[in-house]
């Protein structure tokens, strides 16, 4: 039966298949390009003036502030996730007697993380960091009737969404410290090195590009995503101010707002374009980060032997 | 990752060994190196026989025998490099410098400061020149001056100096195969260990640079203790002031090289070293 196949077949499936695909993501990215070109002017980015926000109307909506509001949440969320995906993985790698139960648990934990749909990290955030965590410190400050914390904000989304990328961390983390090349670990350890010598002077700085790629793939996850959002903190415009406490504008969260909830999808139309175009070039910059990261973890000099 | 050592659990086994045929006579030199009655097992799987074995101070003693016979493992008994292996089991002892290697109490990061070893696949870590042979003396605590004035002197010792001068920050990566070689050399010399444990040092390189590797060890005689596992007969013969030939885990003959290789008492002994079987 299989003999019967002819040998084109394949190759040729297999590639048409795989370039239109191609010629899709493409198309995307140029047709998004085009239409987003004329309304990325300069004052698409900054507006003509200084002046508040008006979420009524999306003509005083601009680029800049959006950017600002994704960057502060995402950059909030990567300092909690790193410190905790790290520890996390270097405990699994290293510490973890391997084979044991209690690390097959812990990992399987964090895969059930990976799989938990976006919506339910939003209720969650919801529930538990501006309910429990943020409400909790509005009853020790003994503010209840104006919370200060209990409400969705930047921080409670940051954080949320730090659990929901916290999986990608760890796994590129753990798979880059165990695939540091196991002579690399003998000689240190043959040389005197202790356990933790050999974690802080070999492991980690081997593993850095692994890691920063996990990294920066949470990252260009994160900074597209919505749903959490919903919940825990973005607004369709704001004071302008950046405060961990109070809620924020976002790209993406825009994107979405406009494209589903616009009173006046007309007018909304350019800031919308803008925002999508934006959005793209953000995630195609990171993905680019994350490959360039990737090429120099493999190793850069010959094997000589 | 460490395995949990537990020497008291090998089998209550001793078998007589002819103590004659392990002491080295030849030698005028201190013992450095005393290995008594020492067993490994693998899990299951005996690697070693109550193998007893005298090392001499600043000699060259050759380890020569099949694939499998168990040079290796008597090699990592010596700096605790079997620990890392899960399963291993220890009983007999082995004394380095009058120090009880096997001991629970020993500082094992101490111990391998002292005995350094050289990797049969040379190791160095993807940093530069520099910075690989100041691994040993950084986690020692070395720093500064002090540090580079140690870390050429290393690289002299090593026979690596005039190469490497001018490329102290390359990656070490970049050498070659026997400056590689070398470097790691340089990299266990630095912390001026007593004992330098070699692994086939010049296994996995052209000859041109195992004439180079073994000029540097008959220099590092002088100096150091050097127990060497090596598969070719005439290195052991060029190199080595005594040479043991093990078996299946059993030590048969050790001996003054030049007699091991021309008038064995162990048949064999015999067979292998004029190659009737390998």
């Amino acid at each position: 039966m299989i003999r019967r196949i002819p040998a084109w077949l394949f190759p040729r499936l297999t590639g048409a298949v795989a370039w239109a695909l191609a010629g899709l993501v493409l198309s995307l990215i140029l047709g998004i390009s085009l239409m987003a070109w004329p309304h990325l002017s300069w004052a698409a980015w900054v507006g003509p003036e200084g002046r508040a926000s008006n979420p009524l109307d999306p003509r005083s909506v601009h680029l800049a502030p959006l950017l600002v509001g994704t960057a502060a949440r995402t950059f909030l969320m990567s300092l909690a996730v790193i410190p905790m995906g790290i520890l996390t993985a270097v405990y699994l790698a290293e510490y973890a007697p391997s084979g044991s139960r209690a690390a097959g648990l812990l990992r399987w934990l964090v895969q059930v993380l990976a799989g938990v749909p976006s919506v339910i990290f939003g209720l969650f955030g919801l529930g538990f960091f501006v309910g429990v965590v943020g409400g909790g410190l509005d009853r020790w400050t003994g503010d209840l009737a104006s919370p200060v914390w209990g409400r969705p904000a930047l921080l409670w989304a940051s954080l949320t969404m730090a659990l929901m990328t916290l999986p990608v961390v760890v796994v590129a983390t753990e798979e880059a410290l165990r695939s540091v090349s196991q002579d690399l670990r003998v000689a240190a350890i043959a040389l005197g090195a202790t356990r933790l010598q050999v974690l802080l002077r070999i492991l980690l700085p081997n593993a850095l590009p692994g890691m920063a790629t996990g990294v920066i793939l949470a990252i260009g996850r994160a900074s597209g995503e919505v749903v959490p959002l919903l919940f825990t903190g973005a607004a369709v415009a704001t004071q302008g101010s950046l405060a961990l406490n109070e809620r924020f504008m976002d790209l993406a969260y825009q994107v979405f707002v406009l494209s589903t909830q616009s009173p006046d999808p007309q007018a909304s139309r350019p800031l919308l374009l803008a925002s999508v175009w934006a959005l793209v070039f953000l995630s195609l910059l990171l993905n680019a980060g994350a490959a360039i990261l990737r090429s120099r973890a493999t190793p850069a000099a010959p094997d000589r032997l | 990752m460490l395995a949990q050592r537990s020497s008291d659990l090998g089998p209550p086994r001793q078998r007589q060994i002819a103590f004659d045929t392990v002491t080295s006579e030849a030698s005028k030199n201190p013992v450095c190196i005393e290995i008594q009655s020492l067993s490994l097992w693998y899990g299951p799987t005996q690697a070693l026989r109550s193998v007893s074995l005298i090392v001499p101070e600043r000699q060259v003693t050759a380890l020569i025998g099949p694939s499998g016979c168990g040079k290796s493992s008597l090699l990592r008994c010596l700096n605790r490099m079997n620990d890392l292996i899960p399963g291993v089991r220890v009983s007999g002892g082995c004394r380095v410098g009058g120090v009880d290697v096997q001991d629970p109490q020993v500082d094992v990061t101490q111990l391998r400061r002292r005995v350094g070893m050289i990797f049969q696949k040379s190791n160095p870590f993807p940093q530069s020149v520099f910075d690989n042979v100041a691994f040993g003396l950084r986690i020692g605590g070395c720093s500064g001056s002090e540090l580079e004035g140690r870390v050429a002197s290393a690289l002299r010792r090593a026979a690596l100096w005039d190469e490497v001068r001018d490329r102290l920050g390359e990656n070490a990566l970049r050498l070659s195969g026997g400056q590689q070689q070398r470097l790691c050399i340089a990299r266990a010399v630095a912390v001026e260990p007593e004992v330098l444990l070699m692994d086939e040092p010049a296994s996995a390189l052209d000859p041109v640079s195992v004439g180079r590797i073994e000029d540097l060890i008959r220099e590092l005689r002088e100096d150091y203790t050097i127990l060497m596992v090596t598969h070719h007969m005439q290195q052991a013969a060029r190199l080595s002031d005594q040479t043991a030939f093990l078996h299946q885990g059993e030590l048969v003959e050790v001996d003054r090289t030049d007699r091991i290789f021309s008038q064995p008492r162990d048949p064999r002994t015999e067979d292998y070293v004029t190659g009737r079987f390998s």
